[in-house]
């Protein structure tokens, strides 16, 4: 299979940037290798579409808005009515749902070419997060693990909460490059840190 | 504006679209009444405080909402998803 091709290209300069010198506010990261599976179940199907994206990658979720889990390089949530990202490294993924999920339970599409993911963590993640989307993004309010659809500069994103100071951020692979520019930007004035 | 989704929680109005008013009933599809036409596409009647209406959570869920608001506070009183409305309504649960 070919390679993807990150699109953050000469933009994506490791090292620390901005007002780093006052210590780092946040890391920014490209998760890379990832299978990237949107799933959807029909209005009645949900339960059963839960119980198989549980026996395909071992994480079973309540069917509650926004729930989600997350395991080492796995991860899965719901940001609309039986509608899910389920994401992991392995590049069967699609094949293992496949083999669970019938057309009965409801459609799989494979994004992982038209999404980027950027993990944001850090101590002021949620500060710089906050200059980009209009959400709650405390932890009250955004437990970890679960996931979210919303905007960034009228363009379309799913986040998921890693853990108390991480982020994933899905975002349109053909706006990465300027969304990776704007959250550089955005971090500045704390400091970061490209890995 | 805030509008609380029934799924994704309290989001600014900068993520919905604004789809018209929830009173009017659509013609038959077969219909050739046009005074009936007209009236579902032109005819509004433009109350003022409390208004049903639809929005489309195009920046989120992307589900469409029925809201109650009032138009001459922006106050919210209501938000259920328009799929459940239509639901509730065919079962003869809501008049
Ligand atoms: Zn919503």
């Amino acid at each position: 299979m070919a390679e993807p091709q990150s699109p953050l290209g000469a933009n994506f300069v490791p090292g620390n940037h901005g007002n780093a010198a006052a210590g780092i506010g946040v890391t920014l990261r490209e998760r890379k290798g990832l299978s990237v599976i949107q799933v959807t179940a029909w209005r009645d199907a949900i339960p059963a579409m839960l119980t198989a994206i549980g026996s395909a990658t071992g994480l079973a979720l309540q069917n509650k808005p926004g729930l989600g889990r997350v395991a080492g390089e796995k991860s899965v949530f719901g940001f609309a009515p039986g509608r899910y990202f389920v994401v992991s490294a392995t590049p069967d993924l699609e094949t293992r749902l496949r083999s669970v999920i019938s057309p009965e339970l409801g459609t799989i599409i494979d994004l992982t070419h038209g999404r980027t993911v950027i993990r944001v963590s850090g101590p002021r993640s949620e500060w710089v997060l906050s200059k980009l989307f209009a959400i709650d993004f405390s932890e009250h309010a955004f437990p970890i693990g679960s996931g979210r659809a919303t905007l960034h500069h009228d363009i379309h994103a799913n986040i998921q909460r890693i853990d108390d100071e991480s982020f994933d951020l899905y975002v349109f692979r053909t706006f990465a490059r300027s969304f990776w520019l704007t959250l550089g930007h955005a971090a500045e004035e704390v400091g970061y840190r490209v890995e | 504006m805030i509008i609380k989704c029934p799924y994704c929680g309290p989001r600014d109005v900068i993520e919905f679209i604004y789809q018209g008013d929830a009173t009017r009933t659509r013609p038959e599809p077969a219909s050739d009444d046009r005074a009936a036409w007209n009236a579902y596409v032109y005819d509004r009647t433009n109350p003022s405080g409390s208004h049903s209406e639809y929005w489309l959570h195009s920046g989120g869920c992307r589900q469409h909402l029925l809201v109650t608001r009032d138009v001459s506070t922006h106050a919210i009183s209501s938000v259920v998803f328009a799929r459940d409305a239509a639901v509730s309504a065919k079962s003869g649960e809501l008049a």
